[in-house]
């Protein structure tokens, strides 16, 4: 069948087996062919494509064991975010980090590592975990951590399933009194105002940015700020106190069809941009955790909006030092090629130690482009810019960039490789991807 | 009349209908015994049911051919549950049946013979408590015999009128008798077949179907509609047509 990431591009014919069970992985491995783990499909590329063998942990979606003492969950790979929140919010509890979107599975956010609005304060997903059972090429499985083979699982981190299959993991849940946040919104005039606001921001647990990618001249860099904290009950209005937890999750509504490839241009995103920055003012608002952290899972299949030929994201992260020239060079090619980015997210990051982990400190820009050649054409030139600044690529985004650039920005791919290469972890765990960029 | 509030017990729980059923039942509250020849493969997903749910989870050893077991199965209980759905089946290999009868026997048995002794067995008690439902997961090849599978289609045949045979015996006796027949299911039995997937349902959508017959008091269901009126046609076809037919 054809199997492609979420932004439907590339779609490539290949093999999906089921894994239910840990034999029916311990099978998959050791049936002489490459593959890569699958979990829900979200990573927007071809990171979780191997046309050989793609084994889908979707079956394997059980939840084990939780400590209400310390918030330590213990689960299979294949349990979806969602079914987390749905769980433990009505208890109290709360992912320590979240990606934008809770229809991930916890293998693929091991994998990705992903980062959160709160990534300043809280660090990366894989800072929580603290341990995981690691299926190997041969067969045999392993239970690692930050103090139990910490190499192996340092490069597993990030290491978009080429160290092996994640089959469990236990991380640490955190404690909230409630299911709402209280969200501060600002608004900023350009880059600068943006960027001293975020510096500002550096105590609240979370934040970012909605960025106008058209806005140009003095308003370049124009800005929405959303930062938030958990609420505490004595914050909730009267009516909700008593309720703190019970938060009524909105049906999520399905995009009916692909939307025709032109319904997303320059003018329609110009348009929709200077709306958006309009409804923008400054407030305080108390809103539920779906709101504020799952805008976009409401539109059930929303990447259908790009029509047929899929679209791609591009997020890259600029080291703190250099954010500022970066940034400007990156919405300057963008306002002048005239490539409509429908998403475009702005953060901060915090300090990050990892192997191939996508953060670094500093400013990290997601935009979302029409799969087209216009776009190709412009991410090239977004890719010199990154590479210039001493940036990098998220790999749970890319479908497209080249092997250099990975090079250049990851620069502990080569003892990354040497483990593979040591555990004889290569020979087995490819996807797509690390074809494309010879890992 | 139809119990909806004590514990429901899965018979053939390791398999992936099985599973999805347990999962809605705890969903609804219902307190589970999961029965399986290997209870202890079920440790993780008791372990799911218990943490997502809160839900009273009990496993038990349960082999659909020991039949003189069966009895002794049902004591060993110490309850005797509400609801009880059986997905106890085994597809098995036409050509292999044909060659080896007891390939054959093992699919009748394990479709039909191992089913009505403990369905008979529950069918009996439930009757005597004057409560109880009783679900079977049958299936639409039990309709009509065809080349490529007629000894599973035969043992479904058989479960498919053991079923309605004991709706209609316990229609007085406040026990309820569901056939439900899914037509093609996404599962492990069916891994790699190339299913239409109009006509394909996966398993949790068997187990909603499960469920809501139980609370609308239904008889026989076809998870997808459209099986309905398939299996119409194809019962209706002359069997001087249908005996060319490469279905």
């Amino acid at each position: 069948m054809k199997l492609s990431g979420w932004g439907r591009f590339p779609r490539v014919e290949s093999r999906l087996a089921l894994a239910r069970t840990q034999d029916d992985a311990v099978r998959a491995v050791t049936g002489g062919r490459t593959l890569i783990a699958r979990g829900n499909g979200r990573a927007y590329g071809d990171a979780a494509v191997n046309p050989h063998a793609t084994v889908s942990m979707l079956g394997m979606g059980r939840m084990l064991a939780f400590d209400p003492a310390d918030g330590a969950l213990t689960c299979e790979a294949g349990v979806l975010l969602k079914d987390i929140l749905d769980v433990f919010v009505p208890r109290g509890w709360f992912p320590p980090v979240t990606p934008g979107t809770k229809m991930v599975t916890v293998g693929g956010m091991i994998a990705a590592d992903v980062h959160g609005k709160n990534h300043h304060i809280a660090g990366s997903f894989g800072d929580h975990v603290l341990s995981l059972d690691l299926l190997l090429a041969d067969g045999r499985v392993v239970t690692c951590g930050p103090d139990r083979d910490p190499e192996l699982f340092a490069a597993t981190r990030g290491g978009m399933g080429l160290t092996g299959v994640i089959l469990r993991a236990t991380f640490r849940l955190i404690p909230v009194e409630t299911g709402y946040i209280r969200q501060e919104t600002l608004r900023a005039e350009n880059l600068d105002v943006i960027m001293a606001m975020f510096e500002e921001s550096a105590d609240w647990t979370y934040s970012v940015a909605w960025i106008d990618c058209l806005a140009r001249g003095p308003r370049m860099g124009r800005s929405l700020l959303f930062r938030g904290e958990h609420a505490r009950v004595d914050e909730l209005p009267v009516p909700v106190r008593s309720a703190p937890l019970d938060v009524r999750l909105r049906h999520a509504r399905t995009i009916p069809l692909d939307f025709p490839a032109f319904a997303l241009n320059h003018w329609s995103v110009g348009a929709f941009n200077e709306l958006y920055w309009r409804m923008g003012t400054p407030r305080e608002t108390l809103i539920d955790y779906d709101r504020f952290f799952y805008p976009l899972d409401s539109l059930l299949e929303w990447n259908r909006i790009y029509g047929r030929p899929g679209f791609t994201q591009y997020q890259c992260v600029l080291p703190a030092s250099v954010s500022a020239a970066g940034l400007r060079a990156l919405l300057t090619a963008i306002g002048s090629a005239g490539n409509a980015s429908f998403l475009a997210v702005l953060k901060l990051f915090g300090r990050q130690d990892g192997v191939m982990s996508f953060p670094m400190e500093g400013y990290t820009l997601a935009l979302d482009f029409p799969a087209s050649s216009a776009t190709f054409g412009l991410l090239l030139d977004l890719d010199a810019i990154v590479a210039d600044h001493g940036g990098r690529l998220y790999l749970a985004k890319d479908a497209r960039m080249g092997a250099g650039l990975l090079r250049r920005g990851y620069p502990a791919l080569d003892g990354f490789q040497a483990l593979r290469a040591a555990r004889g972890l290569d020979r087995v765990f490819r996807s797509v991807q690390s074809e494309r960029l010879a890992i | 009349m139809t119990a909806t509030t004590g514990p429901v017990l899965v018979l053939g729980a390791a398999s992936d209908m099985g599973r999805a059923i347990a999962r809605r039942y705890a969903e609804a509250g219902r307190a589970l015994i999961l029965a399986a020849r290997s209870p202890e493969r079920l440790e993780a997903d008791a372990a799911d049911l218990r943490l997502r749910w809160n839900t009273n989870v009990r496993l038990a050893a349960f082999d659909a051919l020991d039949t003189a077991d069966h009895g002794a199965f049902l004591d060993r209980l110490g309850v005797l549950p509400d609801t009880v759905v059986c997905v106890v089946g085994l597809l098995g290999d036409q050509g292999e049946s044909e060659r080896d009868f007891a390939a054959a026997r093992l699919v009748l048995d394990s479709n039909l013979t191992g089913p009505a002794s403990i369905l008979g067995e529950i069918a009996t008690r439930m009757e005597a408590r004057g409560s109880g439902t009783i679900i079977g997961v049958s299936s639409v090849a039990g309709e009509r015999g065809r080349a490529s599978n007629y000894v599973y289609g035969a043992a479904k045949a058989g479960l498919t009128a053991f079923l309605s045979g004991l709706r209609n015996r316990l229609s007085k006796a406040g026990v309820s008798v569901i056939t439900v027949k899914p037509g093609f299911v996404r599962t492990r039995m069916t891994e790699g077949m190339a299913l239409p997937g109009l006509l394909t349902a996966d398993p949790d959508e068997v187990a909603r179907a499960v469920l809501a017959a139980q609370a609308k008091g239904r008889d026989v269901i076809y998870v997808r509609p459209v099986w309905r009126l398939i299996m119409l046609i194809i019962r209706l076809l002359p069997e001087t047509v249908f005996k060319r037919t490469k279905l």
